[in-house]
């Protein structure tokens, strides 16, 4: 079943154009990756459906209903520079919770803190965390309003290469117990690869949709299996590189 | 007793040390020497003078301070977080900023008389700007980010100002804040040897008038500077600490 829907998107600042014609259908629970080269247009695209930018022309439906503005059903996720540095883990989490009852707040962040991995860390401030902490509290913290869709615009892309393949793998648990409808933008041919069900790849500006791959590739995927390293080599392809350095 | 205490304790006994030989080796009857202030400092404790000056200037620092701070952080986060408004008055801002606050004392005298007010309206003034600066530019560079989620989890306008903007610019109001004392104490001590008959400032004018008791008047100077110094480190403590 469609969740979100992209039709006819087109953008442009001043004389800029930025996205030309984007037609997409993401399905619900499904994990979609926007791979594209740096400044083609990708955040662009995700601002968008975030509510947060009117396209030109052309319009995103979610489950049918028109997206005019940011939703509390659908959150969006930074760099972990996002999550607030006067709230400590707690607070974070529960920042979105302001209409539940304390009871039912209390419950929501013991479970989101449980699932990211920060029991030990209630109390903490952002300042005393790791990048990849900030970057999981960051992940509860849009977990915990119980959103539909996720949005992440190069959610790992400040972290060290170690910490982001176990974020990686943290994301996939989570998307697979919480079953959100995800859409990731990175511009890491590998970790479209790693985590997305189909990778659609954009072109440079103004940034169409060049192809859209199936990664029909179970959970957890084998990075050196003869599978994964053919369809990175058709994305390293549609991007317009060879594989060579 | 550790190094932070200890190092610049000896650095002002140092000094405290040259200021006596220097006094001594050049044999002067004007400069009082370290004793001398002592002993002046203590006359005017005994005859419970220097306690009620201290008071008598707290208080007009409180007044003109704590008005400036209850205007100028809500007049600034208001000229941050509506653009046009702050690019209309901000060069007002600017023009009237650099004018010393002692500039305004002749219309102070006019306005409120040689009373209480006058030096309180001076250190309003001078407090005010550096503090409606900082909110301003607080306001205006929150990152976009924390208003970004501010909107996506649906907070309202007011739930965003208190919940993401306020937090956000408090480290920034704090400095502004803590400048603004600065100028604030300053500006008190220059305006209390002229509109009134108290205080720190009229301490230092009186001494000197009264019979040229320089004891007096250094041993004022190093008050407002021990108190100056002690309310800064109150500030400092009290600095909050949110980078991410």
């Amino acid at each position: 079943m469609t969740k979100v829907a992209f039709s006819g998107i087109n953008m442009r600042f001043a004389s800029t154009e930025v996205l030309k014609d984007i037609n997409l259908d993401v399905r619900e629970g499904e994990f979609v990756c926007i791979l594209g080269p740096s400044g083609c247009g990708k955040s662009t695209l995700l601002n968008i459906v975030g509510g947060f930018v009117q396209p030109t022309s052309g319009e995103v439906t979610i489950d049918g209903e028109r997206v005019t503005g940011p939703d509390p059903r659908r959150i969006f996720v930074f760099q972990e520079r996002g999550v607030f540095p006067w709230l400590n883990v707690e607070e974070n989490i529960g920042f979105g919770l302001f209409r539940l009852t304390d009871e039912e707040k209390r419950r929501r962040i013991a479970h989101y803190i449980q699932l990211v991995g920060l029991p030990g860390f209630e109390k903490a401030y952002p300042r005393e965390l790791s990048g990849g902490m900030k970057q999981r509290l960051e992940v509860a913290r849009a977990l915990a309003v119980n959103p539909d869709v996720l949005y992440l615009d190069e959610p790992f892309g400040a972290l060290d290469s170690i910490t982001r393949l176990q974020m990686r793998r943290e994301l996939l648990r989570i998307w697979q117990t919480e079953k959100k409808t995800i859409l990731f933008v990175t511009h890491d041919i590998d970790e479209s690869v790693q985590l997305a069900d189909r990778v659609v790849v954009m072109s440079q500006r103004p940034a169409t949709i060049r192809a859209i791959v199936d990664v029909d590739i179970p959970h957890p995927r084998d990075l050196s299996a003869p599978r994964y390293i053919k369809i990175r080599d058709r994305l390293f392809g549609e991007i317009g590189l060879a594989h060579q350095v | 007793m550790n190094r932070r205490i200890l190092a610049p304790a000896a650095t002002g006994l140092i000094l405290l040390g040259f200021w006596w030989l220097a006094v001594e080796w050049s044999g002067t009857i004007i400069f009082p020497s370290p004793p001398d202030v002592a002993r002046g400092l203590i006359t005017l404790v005994e005859r419970d003078v220097l306690g009620r000056y201290i008071r008598d200037s707290l208080y007009r620092v409180a007044c003109g301070y704590g008005a400036a701070v209850l205007l100028g952080v809500p007049l600034g986060m208001l000229l941050g977080w509506y653009r046009q408004l702050g690019r209309a008055v901000n060069p007002v801002i600017q023009m009237l900023r650099p004018i010393s606050p002692l500039a305004w004392m002749p219309l102070a005298v006019i306005w409120f008389g040689v009373t209480d007010i006058a030096p309180i309206f001076l250190i309003f003034l001078a407090s005010l700007f550096p503090i409606v600066v900082a909110a301003m530019n607080g306001v205006r560079n929150v990152p976009p980010m924390y208003l970004q989620a501010g909107r996506n989890f649906g907070l309202s306008p007011a739930q965003m100002i208190r919940r993401v903007v306020f937090p956000a610019v408090l480290p920034r109001i704090f400095v502004g804040l803590r400048i603004a004392f600065g100028v604030a104490w300053i500006v008190l001590v220059a305006a209390e040897m002229i509109a009134v008959d108290s205080g720190l400032g009229y301490l230092i004018i009186d001494a000197r008038n009264a019979g040229k008791r320089y004891d007096l008047v250094v041993g004022g100077m190093i008050v407002i500077g021990v108190i100056g110094l002690m309310l800064d480190t109150l500030f400092r403590v009290m600095q909050p600490r949110t980078e991410n």
